[in-house]
């Protein structure tokens, strides 16, 4: 069965960036925001490494990427992961790091998928990281599937199998580092990726080339997305609580207990 | 795009029209003005022969992880660039800045430690003597004047790294140009002398186009594979380079350096190593030195000079408390107009660095790399719009009968004698600079016919260190699989630096802390020792003293033998390839290295 999968990822810093928020009286940003160079964020980039795999094992199927970033931005990052596997683009050129809300975001994203005119739920699968790298949320995927009415949801997902009959095999993280596996009749369903099991595609020049083709075009009728706040940010700060570790050995069950209590009443 | 054709017997077809190797100044000068010379009324008919139908297509290649990902100074009068961009607003690019104060100054040894030639040490006990007659402060003497040729009145202090990020999402948006970060090009794909594209590091692929510009800079793999099958013309030579080595520095608070100021150095910490200051918006300063390839010590460093001129009180004073945010570190050619190579040929041109564009007397590179990309992009123009082919001939008439017009040329011409004197000493090398500055070019020294090379280690030290001294470091920096340069310069007298974990930091600290290098894993290592056998009979490892990410080290379980390379510290400077005495290091186009935006 051909699937018809949409990858909702945004962008991140670099993951060897050193990254400070800072407050200014207009808003909450990161310093130096405009200059960090970006990257795909990584949880969705696991997805999208995933939906290409997906679409590889079942002709026909379609890879679109739904993306809220800046559009510039979106633009130069996309000229690195386009090289990795065939896809169509969807942008939306709005705020991106991580001082955005969760559901202004996920309504935009929604809002996107929904307008789609080949949209075909029975075909749907939504892809996407179980959080962001920016912020961790961790619900942006449930709340755009409740907005597209999909009730079929997974989270943290590991790794995804089709059975004969076209059934989804689904394994989740859970606690005590086990996997959690769901079988569900089929899409619509959305999957909310932890890694995956795939590592990143080497670039191919080629099919970033191919991609270009229709990801350019849709760079530049990318829509802005203004997100209402819905919360106000103060500040960020160290949690009070500072862990304190020590390594000893042989310690004796009763002194142990001993310590932390003493630590407990200080 | 359209893929290859399978004919044998038809031309190859076309992936582009017009291809770039490279993403810097020069590219970026290229595209921007072939992007804004597409929209022009005039091309509106112009079609890609690639992809008939739709506009002339485009695409350049950059090694690089990020376009923003460039090391320069950078402060230049912008001349070029200003014409290209009449209208370029400072406060639209992230720390760049309006130059606002511009000072030469002298900095004398407060050390005791450095390689003063006689006449220089008797310079600065005058200076000492007469301190408040001359305004010494800090150790540091400001010269009355800036020399005409150096001025950066006017201009602009850029990071390069974040012009070419603000250039490329500009032409991107055009969306008459991609930009692929990541796609390092193994070389030109040369038939029949002519060249017909390239060919991709990543997975061999080839990649046809009427036009491959090549702007890889000093150490890419394109220019460099053109230069060895076509030659170089007679009596052009590259044979004058030098590391340029910077930091990004957050200043501390209650530093008084204003936005805008510009400072260039001469005299310390070594008397062959210039320096600069720069201050950018938001309290930010970039400071660098540059060790050039006439320095004759065999264990030339640019990491420890680049702290002790930090340090140096002049700097010091406004530096101390300050952070680093970044670093870096590139190859600069700084043979001129005499490492010019042939300039355009069948199906390609050369631009930038690449070209022999820096002008080493006025001391700017990336307006002129600018221009030569504009130039070639305007001769592009020309081209397409008369249907004429990307000939040797119609190149010639079109690229670089217009860089000879220019005042890029007159300006080459004009420096391409001005560091003759380096080679035969220090004294006439600022003589023969100031003479060739002063006179236009028309005076200068002639050149000495031996190039001026690393001495041996017994030479160089001479009067300073004895053999057993030497020896007994050599084997100590062995058994510790350290550089050379760190003990020897120790017992000469350099003080030890003391980190503060903030703005002084160890080497490896600073790949950590201000340029957080990468490699993918799917490449092969991109420095290959070609022939062991000449490791081995190497006396001092060049290659490992000027590392600048100290990529390249003594094997500590191997200390006789061939020199370890670690690609995940490699910062793609290309300092190995010059500095091998005996050409032996082969270096290969690779992605990864530094992830700084700020450089």
């Amino acid at each position: 069965m051909p699937y018809q999968i949409i990858v909702c990822g945004g962008l991140a810093p670099d993951p060897l960036q050193t990254l400070e928020p800072v407050f200014d009286p207009a808003k909450p940003s990161l310093k130096n925001e405009l200059m960090l160079p970006a990257v795909f964020d990584p949880w969705a980039a696991h997805a999208l490494y995933e939906a290409g795999h997906l679409a590889k094992q079942h002709p026909g199927s379609t890879v679109r990427v739904v993306s809220l970033a800046p559009k510039a931005k979106l633009q130069q990052v996309m000229m690195t992961v386009a090289q990795k596997l065939p896809f169509e683009l969807v942008a939306l050129d709005g705020p991106g790091g991580g001082f955005t809300d969760a559901g202004a975001v996920a309504a935009a994203l929604a809002d996107a998928i929904a307008s789609m005119p080949d949209l075909d739920p029975p075909r749907l699968l939504l892809f996407g990281g179980w959080e962001s790298a920016t912020r961790g949320a961790g619900v942006v995927m449930q709340r755009v599937a409740a907005r597209l009415g999909i009730t079929e949801q997974f989270l943290a997902v590991d790794e995804l199998a089709v059975e004969a009959d076209g059934s989804l095999l689904i394994k989740e993280r859970i606690e005590g580092g086990r996997h959690q596996i769901s079988r569900c009749a089929g899409p619509p369903a959305m999957l909310a990726w932890a890694t995956g099991n795939l590592p990143e595609p080497p670039n191919h020049p080629q099919t970033g080339m191919a991609n270009m083709r229709v990801i350019m075009p849709a760079l530049q009728k990318a829509k802005p997305a203004a997100l209402e706040p819905a919360a106000e940010y103060l500040r960020t700060a160290l949690p009070a609580a500072v862990r304190q570790t020590r390594v000893v050995k042989d310690a004796p069950a009763a002194e142990i207990a001993r310590e932390i209590a003493e630590w407990i009443r200080q | 795009m359209a893929m290859n054709g399978e004919s044998t017997q038809q031309p190859p077809a076309l992936d582009a029209d017009i291809l770039c190797a490279g993403f810097g100044p020069a590219t970026a000068g290229f595209l921007w003005t072939l992007t804004q010379g597409l929209q022009r009324p005039e091309m509106a008919g112009v079609e890609s022969k690639a992809v008939p139908g739709l506009p002339p297509q485009i695409v350049c290649y950059e090694r690089a992880d990020d376009i923003a990902f460039g090391v320069s100074g950078v402060v230049t009068r912008a001349r070029a660039i200003r014409a290209s961009i009449p209208d370029l607003d400072p406060a639209a690019i992230p720390l760049a800045a309006r130059v606002k104060e511009e000072k030469l100054i002298y900095l004398l040894d407060p050390v005791g430690a450095t390689r003063r030639p006689a006449w220089m040490r008797l310079a600065d006990q005058l200076c000492r003597a007469l301190s408040g007659v001359l305004g010494l402060e800090h150790e540091g003497l400001a010269l009355p004047w800036v020399p005409e040729f150096l001025h950066k009145r006017g201009g602009f202090i850029f990071s390069l790294g974040q012009f070419n990020q603000w250039v490329g999402q500009q032409v991107m948006m055009s969306g008459l140009a991609q930009i692929w970060p990541s796609t390092p090009v193994a070389g030109p794909l040369i038939e029949d002398g002519q060249v017909q594209g390239v060919r991709l590091a990543a997975d061999g692929s080839e990649v046809r186009a009427a036009l491959t510009v090549v702007g890889d800079g000093p150490v890419g793999a394109v220019g460099r594979q053109l230069d060895e099958h076509f030659g170089m013309p007679a009596g052009h030579r590259r044979d004058e380079w030098a590391v340029g080595m910077k930091m990004v520095i957050d200043l501390p608070e209650d530093c008084t350096l204003e936005e805008g100021t510009v400072w260039h150095t001469i005299g310390f910490p070594e008397p062959e190593i210039f320096g600069f200051l720069y201050v950018h918006p938001g309290r930010v300063a970039s400071a660098g030195i540059f060790v050039p390839s006439w320095m004759d010590s065999p264990v030339r460093t640019s990491y420890r000079y680049l702290q002790h001129f930090v340090q140096h009180p002049y700097l010091w004073r406004h530096l101390r408390g300050g952070r680093l945010r970044s670093w870096g570190a590139k190859s600069l050619l700084e043979s001129g107009r005499r490492g010019e190579p042939y300039l355009a040929g069948d199906g390609y041109a050369r631009i930038g660095e690449c070209s022999g564009s820096t002008n080493v007397l006025t001391g700017s590179g990336v307006d002129e790399a600018w221009l030569t990309g504009a130039q070639l992009a305007e001769a592009a123009l020309e081209l397409l719009r008369e249907g004429k082919p990307f000939s040797r001939e119609n190149l010639e008439a079109a690229y670089v009968a217009r860089r000879r017009a220019s005042w890029l040329e007159r300006e080459s011409q004009a420096a391409e004698r001005a560091r003759n004197g380096f080679q035969w000493g220090l004294l006439p090398g600022f003589a023969g600079m100031a003479l060739a500055g002063l006179t236009g070019g028309r005076l200068a020294l002639p050149r000495r016919g031996e190039e001026r090379k690393p001495k041996k280690l017994a030479e160089y030290y001479a009067g300073r260190l004895s053999r057993s001294e030497i020896e007994r470091a050599r084997r100590r920096a062995e058994a510790e699989a350290r550089p050379l340069h760190d003990a020897l310069m120790d017992l000469c007298g350099w003080p030890p630096v003391v980190y503060d974990g903030q703005l002084l930091v160890s080497h490896q600290d600073a790949l950590l802390m201000g340029g957080k290098v990468q490699a993918p894993a799917e490449f092969p290592d991109h420095v290959v020792f070609r022939r062991p056998q000449l490791c081995l009979e190497c006396e001092t490892h060049l290659c490992v003293e000027i590392c600048s990410g100290e990529a390249i080290r003594i094997a500590a379980e191997n200390p006789a033998g061939v020199p370890a390379f670690d690609r995940e510290k490699c910062v793609h400077c290309g300092a190995c390839l010059w500095n091998c005495p005996v050409s032996n290091i082969e270096f290969c186009a690779a992605p990864g290295g530094l992830h700084s935006a700020e450089n």
